[in-house]
């Protein structure tokens, strides 16, 4: 912890930062919502065959309302209109960031991405067991053996489970070697 | 009916289907006992393994049998490590983690494991008597009035979101909704907002969201918060007294029976769920307790674990009631359950009880043996099962989310749906950070097909949008939907203003 949890600073500052946020958040709502209608509006229509603009319902014509329904939400939110305070729940407070572990959170989304890019070229053996080891090593696994040993295992016996049991097709060596 | 349900029982009582609500009886409690993968994430990582049976009526057993055990394995770890998994099973810890505290876990496990037995067989008594009788009155809809409905339902999933929730709640339903547009529908025959990405081309998976929105988040949480997973203590190793006095049961047996009912009537209402009904079945049942009583609430109460645990069995049961019968599902959880239900190639609603008695029925009778199955073979169990609380979090984290990676992957095969799913997970952890709530967007996704599919028809039928005024039950459904989303969200602005005057 750090500084006063209680004193009127930090407590101005933690309620002036989630208020922000999720205001924020609904003004960016709010402009993909116009990008989305803006498409349903004017984009849409002209790839439209004319037998079918004889039909009282267009592909447009569902995501014209949602549009025009999503963008008033969106704005209620930014103005805050139903006058929200702070939401106190079981979640993780956005203003105390420093204190949480973000640098490895972003790794390990950067290591999820990694996998998604790999899994194709590299099969999926070798893959799933780089994503695990990496991430166990990443969040302070250092008994190697164990960690070798046991995801080793884990990747085998999820492939043989998926393509033997399941019957779902996966790519289990890299594309390069072939059997 | 009556052939229905013999059907049904038959069907439920094959050594195939038996053994599908036992493995996911077990593999439910397992895996919901771990912090991070709720029985939404549970299910959804399930659904391919489903789908694979071919079988629909052993697949939704399964898939039934997961759910109830992934609700039980969420109450066994907030009793024994104080680490609710998901937002129903908090209100049990806040009496069953004492116990614990006190050495008298196994006594816990059990009052948990006979409420919820309880209350999932009550529940399931009353779904037999309801569902038939409310799927009757559904056939009687046109589809105006089923469009009507379903915005009913998703503005009372909206207006149940909390104080200062709904318009939030509302916004994420919308954008639920708006996901659901990408792809290539069944209507019309033309791909929309797929940004030319051939991956859209067939839409967002309904797995890939429920991940992305679920275990992502939560699993991100416990990478970011080291301490937001509980340990297990010594004292949660000695679970060896599973036994309770007869004094403990005359005490608990009117506050289940209570509960259930109270229970299983909230979960009717869509929106309102299991949360809700554990929660509000805590409080009623302290405000009934003697003053002597009361005081113990809190502190390891017998009656405070039983209130919430009947209560939310009940819910869950009852959120069926809207699934099956409307085919409108109440909670994130029916809603996951439901695109499965139509990746099987099943659509529920009100035609379901006539066409596919054997489905209809043998869902319904499976939660009571699912029920039953917890009762009397995981609860011995769970010493053994309990040792996976000790799995260390360097292990769990990676695995967990290579599990929802996998969910997503098998779905789709499509290594393109792994990135979406990344992307929409970080983009809900950013939402939950600033209290979004998901569910309604998730319900809003795999509602949004079937509310386009009735509005379209409606829109067909009638040459236009007349049907909103012409017909009056349309008329009076979604009137009864504004409603529920402006006048609790004005009461709420209310409320606010006056407390800052």
């Amino acid at each position: 912890m750090s500084g006063p949890v209680n004193g009127p600073d930090s407590f101005y500052l933690k309620k002036g930062n989630v208020m922000a946020l999720d205001r924020y958040i609904a003004l960016v709502i709010a402009v993909i919502f116009l990008v989305y209608g803006y498409t349903a509006f004017f984009e849409m229509d002209g790839l439209l065959p004319p037998i079918l603009k004889r039909n009282p319902i267009w592909p447009s014509t569902f995501p014209k309302i949602l549009s025009v329904i999503g963008v008033l939400a969106a704005l209620s939110v930014v103005i805050n209109l139903e006058k929200a305070g702070k939401q106190v729940g079981d979640d993780l407070d956005i203003a105390k960031w420093r204190e949480y572990k973000v640098v490895q959170a972003l790794l390990l989304v950067g290591g999820m991405v990694l996998y998604a890019l790999t899994l194709r070229s590299l099969g999926f053996l070798a893959s799933t067991f780089l994503f695990l080891a990496g991430g166990s090593i990443l969040l302070g696994e250092r008994r190697l053996i164990r960690l070798v040993l046991i995801t080793a295992i884990a990747s085998y016996g999820i492939w043989y489970l998926v393509d033997t049991v399941l019957g779902i097709y996966m790519t289990p060596y890299p594309s390069w070697f072939k059997v | 009916m009556l052939e229905g349900f013999l059907i049904g029982l038959e069907t439920a009582l094959s050594i195939k289907n038996l053994l599908m609500v036992i493995g996911g009886c077990i593999i439910g409690t397992f895996i919901g006992m771990l912090p991070g993968l709720g029985p939404m994430s549970i299910i959804a990582i399930m659904i391919p393994v489903a789908i694979s049976i071919g079988d629909p009526s052993a697949a939704i057993i399964l898939l039934a049998g997961v759910y109830y055990g992934a609700v039980f394995g969420g109450s066994t770890s907030s009793i024994l490590i104080n680490a609710p998994g998901v937002a129903s099973t908090v209100a049990t810890s806040f009496d069953g983690y004492p116990m614990t505290r006190k050495g008298k876990a196994g006594k816990a496990l059990t009052i948990a494991a006979i409420a919820s037995f309880a209350g999932g067989t009550i529940g399931a008594i009353l779904l037999v008597l309801f569902a038939p009788a409310l799927a009757t009155v559904a056939l009687l809809f046109h589809s105006s009035a089923y469009f009507a409905l379903m915005v009913v339902g998703l503005s009372a999933i909206a207006a149940f979101a909390g104080t200062g929730q709904i318009t939030k709640a509302v916004l994420m339903t919308i954008a639920g909704l708006v996901l659901a547009t990408i792809g290539e529908g069944a209507q019309f025959n033309m791909p929309r907002f797929t940004m030319g990405i051939m991956d859209l081309q067939s839409g967002i998976g309904f797995i890939t969201l429920a991940m992305a929105m679920f275990a992502i988040p939560e699993t991100l949480f416990l990478i970011l918060d080291p301490n937001r997973s509980g340990k297990p203590d010594e004292k949660q190793s000695e679970i060896t007294n599973l036994r309770i006095t007869k004094d403990e049961a005359k005490q608990i047996t009117p506050v289940i029976a209570r509960q259930s009912l109270q229970g299983f009537l909230i979960g009717v209402m869509p929106g309102a769920g299991a949360t809700i009904a554990s929660f509000l079945g805590y409080a009623v049942e302290r405000n009934l307790a003697t003053p002597e009583e009361r005081e113990q609430f809190g502190k390891g109460s017998v009656k405070g674990l039983a209130a919430p645990e009947s209560a939310n069995n009940a819910a869950c049961t009852g959120s069926f009631v809207p699934l099956l019968t409307l085919g409108i599902p109440g909670s994130g959880t029916t809603a996951i359950l439901l695109g499965a239900l139509i990746a099987l190639n099943v659509s529920p609603g009100p035609r379901l009880m006539e066409d596919q008695p054997e489905i209809f029925w043998s869902v319904i009778l499976s939660m009571y043996f699912g029920n039953l199955v917890l009762l009397i073979l995981n609860l011995p169990l769970i010493p053994y099962i309990a040792k996976v609380l000790t799995v260390p979090r360097t292990f769990l984290i990676p695995f967990i989310l290579f599990f929802t990676l996998m969910g997503a992957y098998i779905g789709q095969n499509n290594a393109t749906e792994l990135l979406i799913l990344v992307g929409l997970g970080v983009t809900a952890t950013i939402l939950r950070f600033a209290a979004f709530p998901l569910a309604p967007l998730l319900i809003g996704f795999i509602l949004g097909p079937m509310l386009e599919d009735n509005f379209s028809r409606a829109t067909q039928l009638y040459d236009g949008i007349g049907f909103v005024w012409e017909r009056p039950m349309t008329a009076v459904l979604l009137i009864i939907a504004i409603s529920l989303i402006v006048l609790p969200a004005w009461r709420s602005r209310r409320a606010a203003v006056s407390l800052t005057k």
